[in-house]
């Protein structure tokens, strides 16, 4: 299993630089072998499409070209120079001995710098990107009068917009969204790993620099004057230990109660579902909250059990870092297992009956019913669901911070440049504490979600080649 | 007769083990339902706005819920103001996300096309970033245009909806199950791609478009990280969520408590209602989206 993946990747490799070749020699032949009209749209673009009669796309073509020109000229090219320092000069106040103040003088702005230049490397992209398509056309309109056959009309493109082109269409939309509000950003964190960039270093009164590998050496060393990189350790530890526990109760739990509910015999089914199906209703994080002040220190429960003469004082239980984490598993158990309950529901419906009848034949008791086909096929076809339970797990954020940001008390081992994290704390709560803090720490923040992202991809990669779905596709077939 | 005595055998296992479901039936009901009873108790609670530790109101009121509904002098409780804004947001952002998803779960399951298994690979990867990281260069680009603070309602909108088509999966599980015969039988009679969509494919997907739009509808009365991160503290751009966590800081929590209750009740009913009204569509969506991952 393993060879054939690192194989894949050499070979995707080999195929990258092969197509990047294929591309290159395929920009020179058309050159080579066009006619002027050809070449010249190597200069012009769409100037092949405006001489052959596809006015639309060669006026596209034309504007692009105008527009990138015109913007690298004016702003672009000073955008990719500044990029280089992130900026020289930062906001300055000087004395203007006229009206006798202080005036604010503009100076540069690290961040917008950044992203500024970021856009403008994102448009040179897409102009090479167009170059090439342009040259493309020409090509393949030489070939296609070669053969005495048509062009398309500006007409006909129109209308395979929406026939045979309609995906261009419809996904339009939907990928300018993922491109400016997912992409962009992303790529923008990244290069912010690479910088100062925190509450200080502003970008704007404090001007922000590159420090290469400064802030992940910061992370992995124990002796950067602060407890970084114990704190990043610990709090990864709990999010995995968090996630494998939250992920696998729930799992298993709400398969448990599928069954009861579902056993022959049980009456009041649509009851029992109905319940539990009422708290997936009530928005979570009236319950989370709630849930939470029932557990302070003079919530009903404490209440409850002085008043039953159980306990003389209350207990803390957020105050104690272990039952604090004890307690957000089990109340994720009590937010998770009605979900869980569904889907196994649905599932267990559709295991072929006869399976138990030869099972029961055999011999075989309720519970080496479950163990031998019940869980096996409920892991089988529910592999895929576990693996993105288990990192949407990794980043629960709202179960954690809404139960325990009112009560858990920070651990003083955990304090970083000024803001602290508890025991409780899973990577996207701290990343969340780090960026909203007083001491607004974005560097470390972007090398946090850098982690994160490492973190999930390798446990996807490995998970995905073990799952048995992948292994052996036919055994429910 | 030993067989006769063996059923029997068999019937009283069943029973008593049907016996010991039933008990642990009734004992979750009541652990699952008992904290909604105590919400509804605590605020009706009169004689205390802070945490008491008894259930039982010993002075039965409305004050709690008076107080949602008036001005608040300290402008604390703006609750009618966050749940305007709570629902503008979920009702705007429910039908683009809906428009959204469809167009690209219908796109990605039906057409072939350059680049179709590259952009799902690129999609499942993006994924695995926490998606709050997004916020700290949206949040500066959205403050510039006054779209964050006691401005955020058009900010979440757009943050709720821009990258929705990452949630693709469930409804292109469903659009993978409708027979591609039809599409092509109207092909051959000289539909278009597009006449296929909307008179053929999308009067089929009822079910999968209300489950999308319950989802989306639902998800900005839950969503707690961005949209406190776009409130930024500013109380009049809150939504429900932020604005009653707000109530329960250590500062607010004895002035305000059985506010926050209140409140729950008020935020959980018409939801609750509108989600059993539509839950066979959520519960077949969510089991579709479980199975084929």
């Amino acid at each position: 299993m393993k060879r054939t993946t690192s194989n894949n990747k050499k070979n995707s490799f080999k195929q990258f630089f092969k197509a990047v070749g294929t591309e290159l020699s395929d920009i020179v032949t058309t050159f080579k072998n066009g006619s002027w009209i050809t070449r010249v749209s190597y200069l012009i673009m769409g100037f092949g499409n405006l001489v052959r009669g596809q006015i639309l796309r060669g006026l596209l073509f034309l504007i692009f070209e105008a527009v990138f020109i015109a913007y690298m000229i004016t702003t672009g090219v000073g955008w990719l120079q500044k990029m280089g320092t992130l900026g020289t000069e930062a906001v300055k106040r000087v004395y203007d001995p006229i009206y006798d103040v202080y005036v604010n003088v503009e100076g540069d702005n690290s961040f917008f710098i950044l992203l500024y230049a970021l856009l403008t490397i994102i448009f040179c992209i897409a102009f090479i990107w167009a170059w090439r398509e342009n040259i493309r056309q020409n090509r393949i309109s030489e070939e296609l009068l070669g053969k005495g056959k048509k062009l398309t009309t500006t007409r006909q493109d129109l209308k395979a917009l929406v026939d045979e082109k309609f995906y261009k269409t419809l996904l339009a939309l939907p990928m300018t969204g993922i491109v400016v509000f997912m992409v962009l950003p992303i790529i923008f964190m990244i290069f912010i790993a690479f910088t100062n960039y925190d509450a200080e270093h502003n970008g704007y009164t404090v001007l922000f620099s590159w420090v290469g590998l400064d802030n992940f050496k910061n992370l992995f060393s124990a002796s950067s004057g602060s407890n970084l990189g114990y704190t990043f350790v610990h709090i990864l530890g709990w999010t995995l230990v968090w996630a494998f526990f939250a992920t696998f109760t729930n799992y298993f739990l709400g398969i448990v109660v599928a069954l009861m509910i579902n056993k022959k015999g049980i009456k009041l089914k649509k009851m029992w579902r109905g319940i539990l199906v009422l708290t997936i209703a009530i928005p979570q994080f009236v319950s989370l909250m709630y849930v939470s002040k029932l557990f302070s220190k003079n919530g009903l429960i404490n209440g409850f059990l002085i008043n039953m003469g159980l306990i003389d004082w209350p207990i803390e239980f957020w105050q104690n870092s272990t039952y604090a984490r004890i307690l957000v598993i089990l109340i994720n158990i009590w937010i998770g297992i009605p979900y869980l309950m569904l889907i196994a529901t649905g599932i267990l419906m559709n295991i072929p009956q006869d399976l138990y009848e030869s099972a029961r034949i055999d011999g075989a008791n309720p519970f080496q019913q479950f163990k031998s086909i019940t869980l096996p096929y409920m892991l089988f076809v529910t592999g895929p669901y576990l693996l993105t339970s288990f990192i949407g797990n990794i980043n629960n954020f709202n179960v954690i911070y809404l139960l325990t940001s009112g009560g858990v008390v920070s651990n003083p081992k955990y304090t970083v440049f000024g803001t602290s994290a508890s025991d409780t704390d899973l990577l996207i709560t701290w990343l969340f504490n780090i960026t909203t803090g007083a001491t607004s720490d974005y560097k470390l923040a972007a090398v946090i979600a850098i982690m994160i992202f490492v973190v999930v991809s390798t446990i996807s990669v490995i998970s995905y080649n073990l799952m048995p779905s992948n292994k052996n596709e036919e055994d429910f077939q | 007769m030993s067989d006769n005595r063996k059923h029997m055998g068999m019937k009283a296992k069943t029973t008593i083990g049907n016996t010991v479901i039933y008990i642990i039936l009734v004992l979750m009901s009541i652990i699952w339902l008992i904290p909604f009873v105590c919400i509804v108790f605590e605020s009706f609670r009169g004689e205390n706005t802070g945490q008491v530790g008894y259930l039982i109101p010993k002075q039965w009121s409305w004050a709690n819920y008076k107080a949602l509904f008036v001005e608040d002098p300290d402008k604390t409780v703006q609750f009618m103001l966050w749940y305007k804004n709570t629902f503008i947001i979920a009702a705007v952002s429910s039908l683009i996300h809906t428009f959204i998803v469809l167009c690209t779960s219908y796109t990605l399951s039906r057409m072939r096309f350059r680049g179709r298994k590259a952009l799902m690979n690129i999609m499942l990867v993006l994924g695995m970033f926490p998606g709050f990281i997004t916020m700290i260069v949206l949040y500066t680009i959205l403050s510039k245009i006054g779209w964050t603070g006691a401005g955020s309602v058009p900010g979440l909108i757009l943050i709720y909806t821009a990258s929705a088509a990452m949630g693709y999966y469930v409804s292109k599980g469903f659009f993978d199950t409708v027979p591609r015969s039809l599409d092509e039988a109207a092909r051959i009679d000289g539909a278009t791609r597009a006449q296929v969509l909307f008179r053929i494919t999308l009067p089929m997907a009822k079910p999968i478009v209300i489950y999308q739009i319950l989802t989306a509808f639902m998800a900005p009365w839950g969503d707690f990280i961005f949209a406190k991160y776009i409130a930024h503290g500013t109380s009049a751009g809150m939504t429900v969520a932020v604005g009653m966590q707000n109530l329960i800081t250590k500062s607010n929590n004895s002035a305000h408590y059985t506010h926050f209750c209140a409140a729950g009740v008020v935020v959980a009913i018409p939801i609750t209602v509108l989600f059993m009204f539509l839950q066979k569509y959520y519960v077949e969506g969510v089991t579709g989206g479980a199975v084929k991952g």
